[in-house]
């Protein structure tokens, strides 16, 4: 056991799947001997030299474009978006084509890449250095898209994305990076794509939340009175309808918490599935606590945008007052 | 200090067999042996029939819309004939005739313009990807194939297609600079045919050539005459060794000409003047070829029948077979969407089959 953060889980994870595997690379902007913005990569391009570990040219289509051309030759690259606002020149890349290749080719082709992205507020970063897309990317059809919140699920969850046959966009909350050391084996583990985490168990109440927010509901659990559920997604897309259904069906209250703009945002979806599968086992609608339908504010008024401990405690004593 | 020049630029047009049928035997000379020259004609002869055809199972409403690859057969087919069976080839639409060449069945790329994406579940022994539809997408896919081969240390190299108006795509840029910088094997060739849909050349590219834009990256790169299957042989083979023997990518500009529609969805009379397409029509790769072959005694008109009488056989049994294959299991969509399906995927793929067998029962029911 290894006391990390987030930054050293991923790290470790890295390093572990490329020793086990020459078919893993790494590219991206300053991933090489800057070992990353994050320092995510710290360490790599000394240790794996410049085969394996690539700078590229600063084009984040470019990135994504050859990494899908590499992985169709069945490689198993892992680029890395600097930050969630670059992830837009991309787009084009992972829908039009990473997502469809397996279906447009009857899996004569497929694209199995991860694509790691610093995603989230929180940490006074400059503009498009904070934004949250993870619905975007959920619905575009044959992408999954993870999100831990944790380095012990951030570490099992790289490994089973780098192994996945299909494309991952693996989004790491930046608040989380060096928020907190956690237990992590030092030996290799698989945490499933598409399997949730009870953080805590409770019989009143369903908070159901992911990426950095998962930290603030922790936070407003330990203010409450109540005896709540608290699921960590850790996989927006295929999403743990079971875990959400089993615990709504407990509880009969739920509290979506998400830090991305609330219209389209996945808290809409998870409030769907719970209507679909839960309507007659429901004491009060379903309330979401996201951030607005406003663009990601600069610096100064971020933590006014993301969801707080307090807003989810006000979220909480609306559905127990209905 | 006086300012001085720092850079002077030239670029090589090559052109080996032109339109009047002048011949360069220097430049020609063990190129393409008679007995291959013969089958490349066929190869373009056959790939412009399937144009014909069709053009009218798109009009008779058997087929979707189709992109007419008419007039630029000689590109992709240079390319094809040069390079190794198991060299990538990453073409979007108007590489047919490299893609039969490649060994990649007819049916292949009538199944896909019949709206069943069975026809891009190309075998992969033909190291020939999907047909693209983005513009340009497909030269980074390119670039990421070739840099595999180079990452484990093998030969093999990756060739890729694309159009004039491709090079003001940005994806064009990004993977000029990729393979430049990052020292890939791949080379990239423009079919420049003048016209993107509707829009002029000019509107792509002020400069005098599209070739020169490979300066800019630092690679090497040239033009040469598309319609010419010698001097799009021989710019590729050039271009394949350096990328074979130095890791280096070369762009090569292949002036040709659209004598079609783009597909046929349009109608280039709105656009262009036919005058323009009479010219271009005297300059033809099938038609230069032919007269070649027939002042080197290789070919005459009672082969060319006997040429047509077999490839009609040829192509319109590839047609009948495409027609028989029936649509496939809507299940299909969904199996082939991850390797393990999803849950919900499963119960939205059973609930679909469910209410599809549902309402066909109404419907007979009704019915009677």
């Amino acid at each position: 056991m290894a006391n990390l953060n987030l930054v050293q889980a991923i790290n470790l994870a890295l390093i572990q799947e490329m020793e086990k595997d020459d078919r893993v690379l790494l590219l991206g902007e300053d991933v090489g001997i800057n070992g990353g913005v994050f320092r995510v990569t710290e360490g790599l391009h000394a240790r794996f030299g410049a085969r394996r570990v690539v700078d590229t040219p600063l084009a984040e289509s470019g990135i994504i474009g050859t990494s899908i051309g590499l992985a169709m030759a069945g490689l198993r690259p892992i680029p890395e978006i600097q930050f969630d606002g670059f992830l837009g020149p991309a787009y084009d890349q992972i829908c039009s084509h990473a997502a469809r290749m397996r279906t447009r080719t009857r899996g004569a082709f497929t694209v199995p890449l991860t694509i790691r992205v610093p995603v989230g507020g929180g940490i006074h970063a400059p503009e498009l250095h904070s934004d949250s897309p993870e619905a975007i990317y959920a619905h575009q059809p044959g992408i999954k898209v993870v999100m831990p919140s944790s380095p012990y699920d951030a570490k099992g969850l790289l490994i089973s994305a780098i192994r996945d046959p299909d494309p991952v966009i693996f989004f790491e909350p930046k608040r989380v990076y060096r928020a907190f050391r956690e237990e992590v084996p030092e030996d290799e583990y698989t945490i499933p794509i598409g399997k949730a985490r009870v953080v805590c168990e409770g019989t009143e109440l369903t908070i159901v939340s992911w990426g950095s927010s998962v930290l603030q509901c922790m936070e407003s659990i330990e203010k409450s009175s109540r005896s709540i559920e608290l699921i960590d997604l850790r996989t927006i897309f295929p999403m743990d309808l079971e875990a959400i259904e089993a615990s709504v069906r407990k509880t009969g209250r739920c509290v979506v918490v998400h830090e991305a703009p609330r219209t389209g945002g996945m808290g809409a979806e998870v409030a769907a599935q719970i209507m679909e599968r839960c309507f007659l086992y429901l004491e009060a609608p379903v309330q979401r606590v996201t951030g607005f339908d406003t663009i990601m504010p600069y610096y100064k008024l971020e933590l006014n945008y993301m969801p707080d401990a307090n807003r989810i405690s006000g979220a909480i004593e609306d559905v127990f007052s209905f | 200090m006086p300012i001085k020049s720092i850079l002077k630029l030239e670029i090589e047009r090559v052109s080996i067999l032109d339109e009047h049928g002048n011949y360069d035997e220097k430049l020609g000379a063990g190129l393409i042996p008679d007995t291959d020259l013969v089958k490349l004609y066929e190869a373009m002869s056959s790939c412009r029939y399937l144009d014909e055809v069709a053009f009218k199972l798109q009009r008779s409403g058997r087929m979707g819309t189709y992109p007419q690859n008419m007039g630029q057969e000689a590109a992709s087919l240079g390319a094809a004939y040069v390079l190794n069976q198991d060299d990538w080839l990453v073409t979007c639409y108007r590489e047919n005739c490299g893609l039969f060449w490649r060994g990649v069945p007819m049916e292949a790329i009538l199944l896909h313009w019949m709206g069943d994406e069975r026809g891009n579940a190309m075998p992969r022994p033909h190291f020939a990807t999907p047909i693209a539809v983005p513009i340009g997408t497909q030269m980074l896919h390119a670039t990421g194939l070739a840099w595999a081969s180079k990452y484990r240390g093998e030969k093999q190299i990756a060739c890729t297609f694309f159009g004039d108006g491709a090079t003001s795509e940005g994806d064009f840029h990004e993977a000029a600079n990729f393979a430049a910088n990052l020292d890939i094997p791949v080379v990239f060739c423009c079919q420049n045919n003048f016209w993107a849909i509707s829009v002029p050349g000019k509107i792509q590219c002020s400069a005098p050539t599209l070739a020169q834009r490979g300066i800019a990256y630092g690679m090497p790169c040239m033009q040469v005459d598309g319609n010419d299957i010698f001097a799009c042989v021989y710019a590729v083979k050039e271009a394949a060794q350096r990328a074979r023997k130095e890791c280096r990518p070369t762009f090569i500009e292949m002036v040709t000409y659209r004598l079609g529609d783009h597909t046929t969805a349009d109608d280039a009379r709105r656009y262009r003047d036919q005058s323009e397409v009479d010219v271009w029509k005297l300059r033809d790769p099938l038609l230069r070829t032919r007269k070649f072959m027939e002042s080197k005694k290789l070919w005459n008109s009672s082969k060319e029948d006997a040429m047509r009488q077999r490839i009609e056989v040829e192509v319109n049994a590839a047609v009948a077979r495409s027609e028989q294959i029936v649509a496939p299991e809507i299940s299909d969509v969904f199996n082939y969407t991850f390797a393990e399906l999803p849950s919900d995927l499963v119960q939205q793929r059973d609930s679909m089959q469910t209410h599809s067998l549902a309402s066909e029962a109404t419907v007979r029911s009704e019915g009677h």
